[in-house]
């Protein structure tokens, strides 16, 4: 395999890696506040998140660019006060999958927390503890199952972005060229055979967390 | 004597709760039909729902009061519930249930307590086993020692042995009445099953649509000529007594 496979491999697998991380910790903490609080404007908070998953990717990349782009409504300030822009690099990348993963660890999680019998919730606190040390010793636990397939679902989605990332990372050969992107470049420069390998490589990875995700939720997919 | 004095008002998708009483160390039934606003009141005394205004006060622990302001979370009241589904955590062993209640104890004090609570309750063989892999009557048991291991200042039932079959009913009231003076507090336990009440109360406290309207010595309250409904378990606790179950 030429190095440019294999860089595009380890970048989508690093670019990936980071995004679930992100996406585990604020995905948890927002479909614990769906799941368990109620303020107004909640179901406008439950569609905003839900978003991405039904939007073209491409709407996606419109509004990270609108947002993030230097001359955006937060990217401006960005670069204005540290001379950094995420634009075109796979720091963009990582936000854009980010975005699109996101929706999918709400919703399974979400789900999990929202199945948990909340009697259990209020013997916890009965019993003195604090919402913070029900959260991790009641909650989370309980909620493993869910959290385990929203982590792989995506992880999975993360490694499979194409289009916001192409808006706002670009498709630079050996920058931020990930996986999705190299393939499209290999095929439309007619380089089958390194498509081929590409194709088959990511068909058996995403079968194989899907498989994962599956065995820890019936619910989903 | 510490006691629990109690006076709440919430109103509640058209459901008013208006109740006020009081009891000593002393075992209380709260007795009425469903919907009467029972478990509600136990939610209301342990803070996992707010009140509109009242008291709930035991001795001089004050764990909320509309007028001074004071609202303790539940975590800081110190009361003992048990829940009608008994809530035991599935995905933790007997011990570790029975030891997330002993929040604040010194390591000492708490191997010590759980010992004693171990063995009075009949769990030491148990300490290991999930609460999927016990019987009913033993889950009862195990959430009733959860709930006391801390010492907690009042203890609340909500209809604990609606779940079981009426030879473990039995069993489980028995065994309540036997643990009681260990545990000198006031116990408020909830049903709607007349003869527990009877069995059980020191003292019942008859609710009707959110509304106290009676409260009184058991054989003072299910008095055939007042409520006529008692008359058959009347004559069933007087078998009992008399040895024919």
């Amino acid at each position: 395999m030429d190095t440019s496979v294999l860089f595009s491999l380890r970048l989508s697998l690093q670019v990936a890696s980071v995004a679930t991380v992100f996406v585990i910790v604020i995905g948890i903490g927002i479909a614990y506040i769906l799941a368990l609080k109620n303020f107004r404007g909640k179901e406008m908070l439950d569609i905003l998140f839900t978003l991405p998953l039904v939007l073209p990717p491409t709407v996606i990349g419109y509004y990270l660019i609108v947002l993030f782009g230097r001359n955006g409504l937060l990217g401006y300030y960005i670069y204005t006060w540290t001379g950094f822009s995420i634009m075109f690099t796979w720091y963009a990348a990582v936000l854009a999958s980010f975005v699109v993963a996101l929706p999918l660890m709400i919703k399974t999680t979400r789900a999990a927390i929202e199945s948990i019998d909340k009697n259990l919730i209020n013997a916890s606190y009965t019993l003195g503890h604090s919402e913070l040390a029900t959260v991790f010793n009641i909650i989370l636990p309980l909620a493993k199952k869910g959290i385990i397939a929203g982590t792989v679902l995506s992880f999975a989605r993360a490694m499979g972005e194409f289009g916001a990332t192409l808006m706002i990372a670009g498709n630079i050969p050996g920058k931020t060229a990930t996986m999705p992107l190299a393939i499209y470049s290999s095929a439309s420069s007619g380089d089958w055979s390194t498509a081929n390998i590409m194709v088959i490589f990511f068909t058996i990875i995403s079968g194989g967390f899907l498989y994962i995700a599956n065995r820890f939720s019936k619910r989903f997919v | 004597m510490m006691g629990l004095n109690v006076t709440l008002h919430k109103k509640v998708n058209g459901f008013t709760l208006d109740a006020e009483w009081e009891v000593g160390d002393e075992l209380a039934v709260i007795f009425g039909p469903s919907g009467s606003g029972k478990s509600m009141t136990l939610q209301l005394i342990a803070g996992l729902m707010h009140p509109d205004d009242g008291v709930v006060s035991s001795g001089d622990k004050i764990f909320y009061d509309s007028k001074q302001k004071i609202w303790l979370p539940p975590q800081q009241r110190s009361i003992g519930y048990v829940f009608q589904d008994l809530a035991l955590f599935p995905h933790m062993n007997v011990k570790n249930n029975i030891l997330f209640g002993a929040k604040g104890l010194d390591n000492q004090l708490r191997d010590k307590r759980f010992y004693d609570i171990v063995t009075i309750f009949h769990l030491d063989e148990l300490e290991d086993k999930f609460p999927s892999e016990i019987s009913g009557g033993q889950k009862q048991r195990v959430a009733l020692a959860r709930a006391l291991i801390r010492g907690p200042a009042v203890l609340l039932l909500d209809e604990p042995f609606s779940s079981l079959d009426t030879e473990l009913r039995f069993e489980m009231r028995n065994f309540l009445r036997d643990i009681r003076k260990e545990f000198n507090m006031p116990v408020i336990l909830v049903t709607h099953d007349i003869l527990e009440a009877f069995a059980l109360a020191d003292r019942v406290i008859v609710y009707e649509n959110g509304r106290v309207i009676v409260v009184g010595k058991p054989h003072e309250v299910f008095n055939p000529q007042t409520m006529p409904e008692c008359e058959f378990p009347l004559f069933f606790s007087y078998m009992i007594s008399k040895g024919f179950f």
